[in-house]
């Protein structure tokens, strides 16, 4: 037994957020990624439910993969290209095809599990366009909502769909 | 600076040489959670997601290596779940798709609970793991070697899992799991069964229903005798509505805890053995050669 505190070393790190690069400065060695996007970076757009990766408002594409950024230690994230909700709305006043589907279609109540929802489902739709409802519900078996019972967050999700085709269909 | 990320398996060594009491992070999903409860405090972590080494998997002969940093988004890609589809079953259940993304085989064997969903499989499938050392030293142990209580392996200060072995397309494989629902669940009992007709072998394993994973050897001799190898079908009891019941109970060394009772994991237990077997030879005559 000692009586030794050690004081927790400080990082400084980099991290590629949005297809930018930012400087963390002193953090500590435990901070996750939601946290360190969160208060050191100022991007309150994920939030925090859980910790614990089972709510899924937190998540993020990490190499173009979706994640939880709460699960990720974020000093270890250096050399990853971070995308976050906020990097998937467009600048100014517009929302994305899904961000729209979601307001018309009533999916958004309290809102706290939209952000994740939106990376979730943008995710899904790069990937399968054209997902099945049954391939819909596993895409966001991960993302809990507690207000709308889910069916206007499926019809959302169609509702990009034909968006997106009608759009494509037009090019 | 406390936290590496070595790009080889040898700088991943090179650090371990000097810090053999640093953490090992793969993709997080045990370690961070602990982290932020607060029962898990890192003062050196060397995270393995960049060693390329430790990703995806190859074929080598008869056998398909799977490196330790296999997500279970990797395990449930076409081509792998055709060579080990008792996997692709078991990592399909795991957690959510971003767990799934994030999440490893490697992690999963050493965090070594009860409840790790690939651990049945890997049993039933004879799996062989490959620890490494950075003096060069290098050990294959089967997962009883291993995973030896809950939590606790005999993975030592410094070690790296490098890979995991299992025999390409070893079979019908077929694995199940009760829970509350069908995503995000922790298993409340599980079971995976490798029906091996080359060989005419049984493999039983049982997860969640003991302090590790249970191998039922009563269970493999006794669907043995029930099995017709040359017809490739069942025969006598299980032909009709009998079942695995007793003998998987037996087995069974379950506790009682805040996700179920002990004598609710015995019956689920049961219920998947025989469930395991009704599968591995309903669809038999389209999959046969
Ligand atoms: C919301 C949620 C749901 C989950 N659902 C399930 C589920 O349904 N089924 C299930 O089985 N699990 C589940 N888990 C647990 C977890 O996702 C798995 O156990 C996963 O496989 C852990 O892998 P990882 O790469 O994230 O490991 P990490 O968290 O990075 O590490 C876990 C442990 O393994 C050690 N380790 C990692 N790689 C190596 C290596 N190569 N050599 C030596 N040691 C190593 C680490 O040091 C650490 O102690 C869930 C977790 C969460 C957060
Ligand atoms: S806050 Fe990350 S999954 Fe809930
Ligand atoms: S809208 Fe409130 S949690 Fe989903």
């Amino acid at each position: 037994m000692t009586n030794t505190t050690s004081v927790p070393e400080l990082l400084s790190y980099t991290l590629n957020v949005n297809g930018r690069d930012h400087q963390v400065s002193d953090a500590e060695l435990g901070e996750n990624l939601l946290f360190v996007l969160r208060e050191r970076l100022g991007l309150r757009g994920s939030k925090n439910a859980c910790e614990q990766g089972e709510c899924g408002s937190c998540s993020v594409l990490v190499d173009g993969r979706l994640e939880c950024s709460c699960t990720m230690l974020a000093a270890a994230a250096t050399g990853r290209q971070i995308v976050t909700v906020e990097g998937l709305t467009p600048s100014g006043d517009g929302l994305s095809e899904v961000q729209e589907a979601f307001v018309a279609e009533g999916a958004v109540q309290c809102g706290f599990c939209t952000p994740g929802l939106i990376v979730s489902v943008s995710d899904l739709l790069d990937r399968l366009p054209l997902a099945t409802e049954l391939e819909i519900r596993e895409a966001i078996s991960g993302n809990l909502c507690r207000c709308t019972g889910y069916g206007r967050i499926i019809a959302a999700v169609q509702a990009a769909q034909h968006a997106r085709s009608a759009r494509e269909a037009l090019r | 600076m406390p936290v590496f990320v070595p790009a080889s398996l040898e700088e991943a060594f090179a650090v371990l040489e000097g810090a053999p009491g640093a953490q090992l992070l793969a993709g997080g999903t045990d370690f961070m959670v602990e982290v932020n409860a607060g029962q898990r405090r890192p003062a050196t972590v060397v995270a393995l997601g960049a060693v390329p080494e430790l990703k995806g998997w190859r074929l080598d002969g008869d056998e398909v290596v799977l490196g330790a940093g296999l997500t279970y988004t990797e395990m449930i890609s076409p081509e792998l779940a055709e060579l080990v589809p008792g996997l692709a079953q078991a990592a399909r259940t795991v957690g959510s798709p971003q767990i799934r993304n994030a999440g490893t085989l490697g992690g999963n064997i050493a965090t070594a609970s009860p409840a790790g969903d690939t651990l049945p499989m890997l049993m039933a499938l004879g799996a062989t793991m490959t620890l490494g050392r950075s003096d060069g030293g290098r050990r294959a142990v089967g997962l009883d070697e291993l995973v030896v209580g809950p939590k606790r392996t005999t993975l030592q200060p410094g070690e790296v899992l490098l890979e995991v072995r299992v025999r390409a397309g070893a079979g019908r494989q077929e694995f199940l799991k009760v829970g509350t629902r069908n995503a995000m669940v922790i298993a409340v009992a599980s079971a995976a069964v490798v029906v091996d007709f080359e060989r005419r072998s049984v493999r039983v394993a049982l997860g969640s229903v003991g302090p590790v994973v249970i191998r039922a050897e009563e269970v493999e001799r006794e669907a043995a005798k029930l099995i017709d190898w040359d017809a490739r079908r069942l025969v006598g009891p299980l032909e009709g509505s009998g079942d695995f019941g007793e003998l998987v109970r037996t087995a069974a060394r379950p506790i009682d805890d805040h996700r179920s009772t002990a004598a609710y994991r015995r019956h689920a237990a049961g219920v998947c053995v025989t469930r395991a077997f009704r599968r591995a030879f309903s669809s038999e005559e389209s999959t046969a050669p």
